[in-house]
């Protein structure tokens, strides 16, 4: 006997799906980064493509090969990977070498992401573990920075300094700012400064975040607490100083903060759940990295801070949490 | 003042236009109605006819079974040709009365149609028990133990649900449009009823056109016009009544504690026919719409009229892959066409396969959207992963059983997950629990 065809599918409510998917919000992001990574180019040049090229490609064939062989269905196509080694990158210098690139990527994936069970589980920042993890197995490859060539995409690489690094040597050398750093330069906010891939053009970074927030992928929470909070606090410490401590202008648009505040505190996965809770964890990016900046060994305090307040965030979300509406706060919640 | 607004909800897609604006036309008598006992929360109605009796339009053939329990009535003359199990919406088989219509429609007695000024309380809540009234917004609980609170709860507030925030639905839209008169009286008589000094008509921004035919009604009797956002689940009771009133519904408690009685427009419109002229609940608006449908309107339907009918009455486009009774976001998909309309189908809405999502579940992400979206404030991504882990407990913990099941989580979620699904799962394991105990 045929068997016989079902009439209709039966599912439970909701029948409706709002259409915005995982694979939908990584592409927004990666798009929302596409004139970060072309003021790259532009300012660095071919090595800045290289560097592109190796980390987003190395993590997407880094995922799939390890779910190839951990024998798990390859996720890839999730866009997931690709975000990932496109942050990577923008914590590279551009002179990074082939390997460094390459190992940034597979760290980032095998050790920020896949051994914790991949998308979803890791509680830390992929691409920042992948950084720290270089940055401490090979400082001097990780700050060797050349100075931007604007448009001229094949000339020799120069050594230079980042203004983070060139204040915090000279404050520590001669005990006050160099006289460039105590005056604001606009030319920091269009990138045109020595440093990672992704943290030259703070305009670049700030125009895709509004495409970000206009396409309500991330929330306006964690950025504006996190810029706030280096503002006020830079601020203070300014008006004490302006001879020892920078501007908070020059926080905001110098080293990797735009990049961290818009898209690396903001990664969905590593920051709390709630409004509140991710107001609480922008205030804590904001306070380690200007601690850091201004009082640490390490001239850029962005990528610790994020990590630091990735260790927190479990603990955030267990404890603010919203009320249930019609409910005291004191019932029935944990 | 600033109007309050209900936490989260989401913006669906409306889908309204098709049948918006088209008066509603009386669908023609089906071959046979199949008038399922049990077409309310509470017990069900007790059989009190038999196979090749004839009856009346607007006969009892089903005895309330207790207090929160209401009759059932023939929705047309004819002939009963069973009293059998048949497809119900709920997903099973349930006992119903097979009548096959006679063609005549013959009224059982019927009352002269009066004022309700005449009758007493005690009168007209007797009507609206024996009509059958329930919610007609699709929870169907009965009217009468609605307008029945237990001594001293004060009601002071009746809000008329005008709400319609599923998408496709626009039944309540055109009763208001087209029984005004109606629905404004029924106000009066739940006024009446309750000894409520306020009354408000809640409905959202997209209807201005109802806004302004309410306007000046409104004016003239004292009544409120709250005209709310459109956020999807405007119409849930308790967000309709924070938005109204600013009062918040305890989690564990009912309107009346916080001394507010919500009734949905189609109830009202049928509970001044069961005042006014003792008619019974035997006919509703539906929207019969959705991409399959080729001819999308609103139809006057007899409870008991197979969904069937109605699709071949309005046409479809293919045979559609899904059916769903109520609206997309809690409507409930049908196995088969032969399930009736009741008395709480608001909607009958047929999609084709490449209407319906198709993705499936990915891992969480954490985005928190689910969280923003729940109008409970609760945290669904939580829940969901107890649930799914049979934690009832820590489920619990987070007010699992507060959730109202609006779906606005899993509608939301970009990983797919179905989490008002497993969240449903946990509300029943914990009460399934509880009662062990």
């Amino acid at each position: 006997m045929e068997p016989r065809t079902p009439l209709l599918i039966v599912s439970p409510s909701p029948h409706l799906h709002a259409g915005l998917t995982t694979r939908g919000m990584m592409g927004a992001v990666l798009l929302a980064l596409l004139p970060a990574a072309a003021t790259s180019i532009y300012l660095f040049g071919l090595p800045a493509l290289r560097v592109l090229l190796i980390c987003v490609v190395g993590s997407v064939a880094m995922e799939a090969l390890w779910q190839k062989v951990a024998d798990q269905p390859i996720t890839v196509r999730d866009g997931s990977a690709a975000l990932t080694g496109l942050l990577v990158a923008f914590n590279l210098p551009a002179s990074s070498p082939w390997w460094l690139s390459l190992l940034g990527a597979a760290l980032a994936i095998v050790v920020g992401k896949q051994v914790f069970g991949g998308l979803g589980h890791n509680p830390f920042n992929p691409a920042l573990v992948a950084r720290i993890v270089l940055l401490i197995s090979f400082p001097s490859a990780m700050t060797h920075w050349t100075a931007p060539q604007p448009g001229r995409f094949l000339a020799d690489a120069i050594s230079a300094a980042t203004p983070l690094s060139e204040s915090q040597s000279a404050v520590m050398l001669t005990g006050h700012l160099p006289q460039h750093i105590i005056g604001f330069s606009s030319r920091y906010l269009l990138g045109n400064m020595p440093g990672c891939l992704g943290e030259v053009s703070a305009l670049a970074l700030l125009l895709g975040a509004l495409f970000l927030l206009w396409w309500g992928v991330i929330s306006w929470h964690i950025p504006i607490s996190y810029l706030g909070t280096v503002t006020l606090l830079s601020g203070a410490f300014w008006l004490i100083d302006p001879s020892r401590y920078p501007h908070p202008a020059f926080h905001l648009v110098s080293g990797g903060l735009m990049l961290g505040a818009c898209y690396m505190a903001t990664d969905l996965v590593t920051s709390p759940l709630t409004s509140r809770g991710m107001l609480l964890f922008g205030c804590g990016c904001g306070l380690f990295t200007v601690l850091i900046r201004l009082f640490g060994s390490y001239p850029e305090g962005v990528a610790f801070s994020i990590l630091l307040m990735n260790a927190v965030t479990p603990l955030i979300d267990r404890y603010v949490v919203p009320r249930p509406f019609g409910m005291d706060r004191s019932r029935e919640l944990a | 003042m600033i109007q309050p607004s209900f936490p989260g909800g989401t913006h669906p897609p409306g889908h309204k236009t098709a049948t918006a604006d088209a008066r509603s036309e009386i669908c023609p008598l089906p071959a046979e109605l199949v008038i399922p006992l049990a077409q309310h929360v509470g017990a069900p109605a007790l059989p009190c006819v038999t196979a090749g009796q004839w009856v009346a339009r607007g006969q009892l053939v089903g005895r309330a079974n207790g207090f929160v329990s209401v009759p059932v009535h023939a929705s047309t003359s004819g002939l009963v040709t069973a009293v059998e199990p048949r497809p119900h919406p709920c997903g099973a088989d349930l006992p119903a009365v097979v009548l096959q219509p006679d063609g005549a429609d013959t009224w059982a007695d019927e009352y002269q149609k009066q004022s309700f000024h005449v009758l007493s309380v005690e009168a007209m809540l007797e009507r609206i028990r024996e009509a059958g009234v329930v919610g007609m917004g699709g929870a169907a609980f009965p009217t009468h133990v609605k307008l029945d609170p237990p001594q001293g709860k004060v009601i002071d507030t009746v809000i008329v649900n005008a709400v319609e925030c599923e998408p496709w639905l626009t039944a309540d839209r055109r009763v208001l449009l087209e029984q005004t008169e109606k629905v404004l009286t029924g106000l009066e008589i739940l006024q009446e009823i309750s000894g409520a000094d306020h009354a408000y008509i809640g409905l959202e921004d997209n209807q201005p056109d109802v806004a302004r035919l309410l306007a000046p009604h409104c004016q003239k009797r004292g009544i409120g016009l709250a005209v709310l956002p459109t956020k999807y689940p405007q119409g849930a009771e308790r967000q309709l009544i924070y938005a109204v009133t600013g009062r918040r519904v305890p989690a564990r408690g009912l309107p009346m504690d916080v001394g507010v009685l919500v009734q949905n427009v189609g109830t009202i419109a049928a509970l001044t026919d069961a005042v006014t002229r003792g008619r019974p609940l035997i006919e509703r608006m539906v929207t019969i719409s959705g991409p399959a449908v080729v001819r999308p309107q609103n139809l006057r339907v007899r409870i008991g009229t197979p969904v069937a009918h109605l699709l071949e009455h309005c046409g479809v486009t293919e045979e559609p892959a899904m059916v769903i009774l109520g609206g997309p976001m809690m409507g409930s998909a049908q196995h088969t066409p032969a399930v009736p309309v009741v008395r709480g189908t608001s909607g009958v809405l047929a999609f084709r396969r490449q209407d319906l999502p198709t993705t499936t579940a990915g891992p969480c992400v954490r985005c928190g959207r689910c969280v923003n979206a729940c109008p409970m404030n609760l945290q669904p991504t939580f829940i969901a992963d107890f649930a799914r882990r049979d934690e009832l407990e820590l489920a619990e913990r987070f007010a699992a059983r507060n959730c109202i099941e609006c779906g606005s989580c899993s509608f939301i979620c970009p990983a797919n997950i179905p989490l008002v699904q497993s969240i449903r799962y946990a509300k029943g394991a914990i009460l399934a629990r509880r009662r062990r105990i």
